[in-house]
Parts: structure tokens; C-alpha cells; sequence
């Protein structure tokens, strides 16, 4: 551990490039595919999905609203048509499912900018960082839901940067990039996972979602771990691991911080392959089975 | 980094804790009022971005709108855009400017029935009774219509043709002959969707559209016409009515009809006719 080339290394070594990159690579393909189906109309006139991220239209069929947008609509007091209820009502389902953030991780493009910024940091060791809570998003969800109330008018919005790049992204950039630039540098030079981390409220919504939703991360093969520290150093939100990894045996190894984004950074880096994805009430039972099952394999 | 960092099972003190939470409640707060102002400030919606037909009024539109596209996306003529960052307009939000694509009035309204949450009003079914803006005519020295010129471009190119724009023949006081056909918008029928202020020939458009609050005047709740008053109650609800009489000099009558003064046939001839016993006899009841 000590003299460690690199982040990584171990399992590189052991597993090979595509097992410790995996889902990552997994990740970013999501990402732009998702925002590939949304261009294909605009660039192509292969209209697949209409719309963006805020509300769109699949095969002129299927509605998709976000929910959190959603609320805002209902505390400005505007009944909405029965469309964006349906299409939000499907995206929540939707997250319920697969984890709250993984809109934050696998959908949303403000990722691959602040993943970005931290893989610099980590590169150049660059360790100054403003000293944040990472509860601050929630207050700030907390702020945007109040404005909504008091003001009518989805005040968010006017700035809400996760919408804007996507927006942008779609329907023409403007000025939208120096947005994208801001957080990037925020990242980059202020903060560690500062925006996505500790202040974006759509996380925070979408974390919301995700202390409940099925899909999680496991540390399904705690025993195994050689604290090598790959994955806290890896992980966008690494308070969540703990609890897990080196919980008591009568903890659930499931991750439960609903702020885990389910990216599987830590299932890639892991030499030991402590990590993998499960279900969030399984956690306990797949531990045994899953050393029953290296007990026979072995 | 090492792992003793994070230190004992929970490593934060009260006074961490309530630093801490003050610190993100008074970072938020800090947030907060400046998007207070930003708000006001960006929720301005300038003159010439119009809104889409069913539009909500600007203040619950702003509300409801998602910004999401989709009308953008369905409109068949690529008149509607979202604002951009950087633009006047709340961010993301759909508007068009009639001077480079005006509406086209599709019968079937395809943008209102895009939209998923009904900032577009999709009780809007017959497109002419939308409202988008109002079309005004805002400079009269510009308007070759006022100088006398034919042109009447506004007045053909609109939809509602005869309707919403209509010509109102007048004197032309310059050449003292000839007739201006001065174009005159009808609030009753104009759905604002730009199509004059697009096809106007100056430079720069002596007909635009406006956005309602801006095009209105909106007259007191108090306020009475009386000639609509006496139709509706039959009679006239002040003083009787009086007869009107002109008083004219003798011999005289007046014609409303453009004719004003007229000399009555009798009166014509001179007051003293040519047997002077005629005059003599007329006698008293003349003077």
C-alpha cells in the first residue's frame, strides 16, 4: 500500500483493463448515449426522443417528466396537465428502480465535467479544497422548493446549470458553456466534488430517491478488503462506504447513504473485488451466499 | 490520506455539528437572496420576445413552463426558440420574434398540444382566439400609409384579414386631393401572431407586436359610456333627453353627412322679393 504506483494499480494488475474500468466505461456510454437519442432529432431528423432532460416525449409516446421539476411546477401552484404527472410518475419509477443518483452518475452531463475535474485533482495532487458541508445541497433543495412557493415562478430554473448544459446541449448553447466552465473550475481549483458533492440540489433530490430505491452497491466481500483505500479515494461521495465496508458483522454490507450514486467506480477499482451491485434488502443474505460460494469454488 | 483521518466512529463534535449546519443554512440563505433579486430582474420578459399561442399570463407561465422544448420542437415552421444563457429571456423558456419568423396560426396548434404541463393553455383549440400579443402601429411617420403611399402590405398579409387590420380612407391634407388608407388594428380579432410586423416594408417596422399589458390601455371600472348605457336601459338614464337643435342663421340648415352647411331652397332667393307688396304683406310675423 505504501509504495502504491498508482490509484488503481492493484487492480489493474489483477482483474485487467476492462475488469477495473468497466463500468465506468459502462457510465460514460450511457451518458452519451442517452444525449446521442436526444440529438439524433435535432442533427439527424431521427426523432427517437423529443425534448430534453426536463420533460421529453419517447417515440411520440411515452412522457418522461422529472419529478423534482415537477414539484416546483406544484408548489407554484399550477396544476399540471396530466402528461407531466404520467412522465414524472414514470421517472421516479424509473430511479426507484435503478438508484436515486443514478441520474446524477449515468444520465446527467455536469458529471463527466466535475468526474473530470477530480480525475485532475487526483493526477496533479492538488488537495486545496474550500471546506464545505455536504449537506449544504439539501439545504439548497430545501431553498429552491421555498423559492417555487414564494415567488410562483420556477426560480430554480433561471439557473439551474444541470438543465441549462443539457438545454444547451440540445437546443443550442448561448452562453451555456461558461456555466459548464464555472463548475468545472469550482471543481478543479475550490472545491473536491464540490458541485455535485455538496451543493447540487437536483442530487440532493435524486439522493432523496435513492434511500430507498432497490439497486445498490454491496460491499458483498467486506472480509477481503486490504484497505488499500483505493475506492475512498475513487468514490464522488466516500462517507457512504464506510458503514458498509467495515460495518460490524451484524451491519448490512449494502450501501445505503442514499448520496451513493451508484456509479461502481468502487466495483472497477477494487483488486479484491469487495464490491458489486445487488439489491438494497439482500445485502445480508448474498454476504452469506457469497461466501458459501468461494467456499466451494475454493 | 490514510484511513485513521476520518478518526473515531463519530468524529464530530457538537460545535463541529452546529458550525457546520449554520455554515450550509447561512450559505443556502446567502443564495437565496440573491436569486430573490436575480428573479425579478430575469423574469422581465422584453418587448419583442413573444410567447407561444396559450400562453399562460407571463407571471403563472413562468411556473408552469418546464422549459422543455417541445413545442419548440413541434412547431412546423421553427418559429419558436428557448432563451438561451446569455439572452433577455427567462432562461429556457420558449418566445419567438415576429420580426424574423412569425406565428403561423397551424389550425391544429401543435405547440399547445406538445406541452406536457399546460403552460400553453391546451383550452386553446381555435387558434383565433389566441393572444399572443396585440399589434400596434407604433410610428406614424414612418408608415408610408400616413404619408399618403399606397401599401396596405399589413393589411393583406394578415390572417385575419379585413378583420384584425382594416384601412380607414381619410383626407390627405398634404396634397389636398388625393386619399390615405390608414391602417387601424382591431384588439377584438388581432391574435398578435406577427405576420404584419414580419411583412412590413420600412427597415425597421412601423407595425410590431407588443405583448397585451404593454399594447392596452385599460379604462376605469368606473367608467360609463353613455350612448352604450341609454342602448342598454332603453332610455337615457341623466336628464331627459334633450333634442338636439341647431342654431342657425336664418335660412340655414346642417347636414351631418360630410355636407356641414347647407342654404336651404326658399332661402336662396333674397329676402325682398320683387313686388314689394309681398313684403309688406309677410308683415310682422317675419321680424
Amino acid at each position: 500500500m505504501a509504495n502504491k504506483a498508482a490509484i488503481g494499480q492493484d487492480a489493474l494488475i489483477e482483474k485487467g483493463w476492462w475488469k477495473s474500468h468497466q463500468w465506468l466505461v459502462w457510465r460514460r456510454l450511457s451518458q452519451l448515449s442517452v444525449l446521442a437519442l436526444f440529438l439524433l432529432g435535432p442533427w439527424f431528423g431521427v426523432w427517437v426522443i423529443k425534448g430534453n432532460i426536463a420533460s421529453s416525449l419517447i417515440l411520440d409516446t411515452v412522457p418522461l417528466t422529472d419529478p423534482y421539476l415537477l414539484i416546483q411546477v406544484l408548489l407554484t401552484r399550477h396544476l399540471p396537465e396530466t402528461t407531466a404527472v404520467l412522465g414524472a410518475v414514470i421517472v421516479l419509477g424509473f430511479y426507484l428502480l435503478v438508484g436515486g443518483r443514478v441520474y446524477c452518475s449515468w444520465v446527467c452531463p455536469v458529471n463527466m465535467a466535475t468526474d473530470f475535474a477530480a480525475w485532475l485533482r487526483r493526477r496533479f495532487g492538488i488537495t486545496s479544497a474550500a471546506r464545505l458541508s455536504r449537506n449544504t445541497r439539501f439545504w439548497l433543495l430545501g431553498l429552491t422548493l421555498a423559492m417555487a412557493l414564494v415567488t410562483g415562478t420556477l426560480a430554480w430554473e433561471l439557473i439551474n446549470p444541470v438543465t441549462a448544459v443539457y438545454r444547451g446541449l440540445v437546443f443550442g448553447m448561448g452562453l451555456g458553456w461558461t456555466v459548464l466552465l464555472a463548475i468545472f473550475l469550482f471543481d478543479f481549483v475550490i472545491a473536491n466534488r464540490g458541485w455535485c458533492g455538496h451543493l447540487c440540489p437536483v442530487g440532493a433530490f435524486y439522493s432523496l430517491i435513492g434511500r430507498v430505491s432497490a439497486v445498490r452497491v454491496s460491499a458483498i466481500r467486506r472480509e477481503q478488503c486490504n484497505d488499500c483505500m483505493d475506492c475512498f479515494i475513487v468514490c464522488p461521495e466516500p462517507q457512504v462506504i464506510r458503514p458498509a465496508l467495515k460495518g460490524s458483522d451484524e451491519t448490512s454490507p449494502v450501501i445505503r447513504d442514499g448520496a451513493c450514486t451508484n456509479c461502481g467506480r468502487c466495483v472497477d477499482i477494487c483488486s479484491k473485488d469487495v464490491f458489486q451491485f445487488g439489491l438494497r434488502n439482500s445485502g445480508k443474505m448474498n454476504s452469506q451466499v457469497a461466501n458459501h460460494q468461494r467456499e466451494v469454488l475454493s | 490520506m490514510s484511513v485513521k483521518q476520518s478518526g473515531s466512529s463519530r468524529g464530530v463534535t457538537r460545535r463541529q455539528f452546529l458550525a457546520g449546519t449554520v455554515g450550509a443554512a447561512c450559505a443556502a440563505g446567502l443564495a437565496g437572496l440573491g436569486l430573490v433579486s436575480y428573479t425579478r430582474q430575469a423574469s422581465a420578459l422584453p418587448a419583442y420576445a413573444i410567447r407561444p399561442p396559450g400562453a399562460l399570463a407571463e407571471s403563472d407561465f413562468l411556473g408552469a413552463c418546464v422549459r422543455c422544448g417541445l413545442c419548440v420542437r413541434d412547431c412546423p415552421y421553427d418559429t419558436l426558440r428557448l432563451a438561451k444563457p446569455g439572452e433577455d429571456v427567462a432562461l429556457g423558456t420558449p418566445y419567438f420574434i415576429a420580426r424574423e419568423i412569425p406565428c403561423e396560426m397551424c389550425e391544429d396548434i401543435p405547440c399547445v398540444v406538445a406541452c406536457p404541463t399546460g403552460a400553453l393553455d391546451h383550452s386553446l383549440t381555435d387558434i383565433d382566439k389566441s393572444r399572443m400579443g396585440l399589434a400596434v402601429v407604433v410610428d406614424q411617420e414612418t408608415c408610408i400609409a400616413f404619408r399618403g403611399l399606397r401599401c396596405e402590405v399589413c393589411f393583406n398579409v394578415c390572417p385575419a384579414r379585413g378583420k384584425a387590420i382594416t384601412l380607414e380612407m381619410q383626407h390627405n391634407a398634404r396634397s389636398g386631393k388625393h386619399a390615405r388608407f390608414i391602417p387601424i388594428v382591431h384588439s377584438t380579432d388581432c391574435t398578435g401572431c406577427g405576420k404584419c410586423e414580419r411583412a412590413c416594408i420600412l427597415e425597421e417596422a412601423a407595425i410590431k407586436i407588443f405583448p397585451l399589458h404593454l399594447a392596452k390601455g385599460i379604462q376605469g371600472e368606473h367608467y360609463r359610456l353613455g350612448w352604450q348605457e341609454k342602448d342598454k336601459a332603453g332610455q337615457s338614464l341623466v336628464t331627459p333627453d334633450v333634442e338636439h337643435k341647431y342654431n342657425l342663421p336664418e335660412g340655414m340648415g346642417y347636414d351631418y353627412e360630410g355636407q356641414g352647411l347647407i342654404i336651404e331652397e326658399q332661402a336662396a332667393e333674397t329676402p325682398y322679393p320683387d313686388d314689394p307688396l309681398e313684403t309688406l304683406n309677410r308683415g310682422k310675423d317675419r321680424i
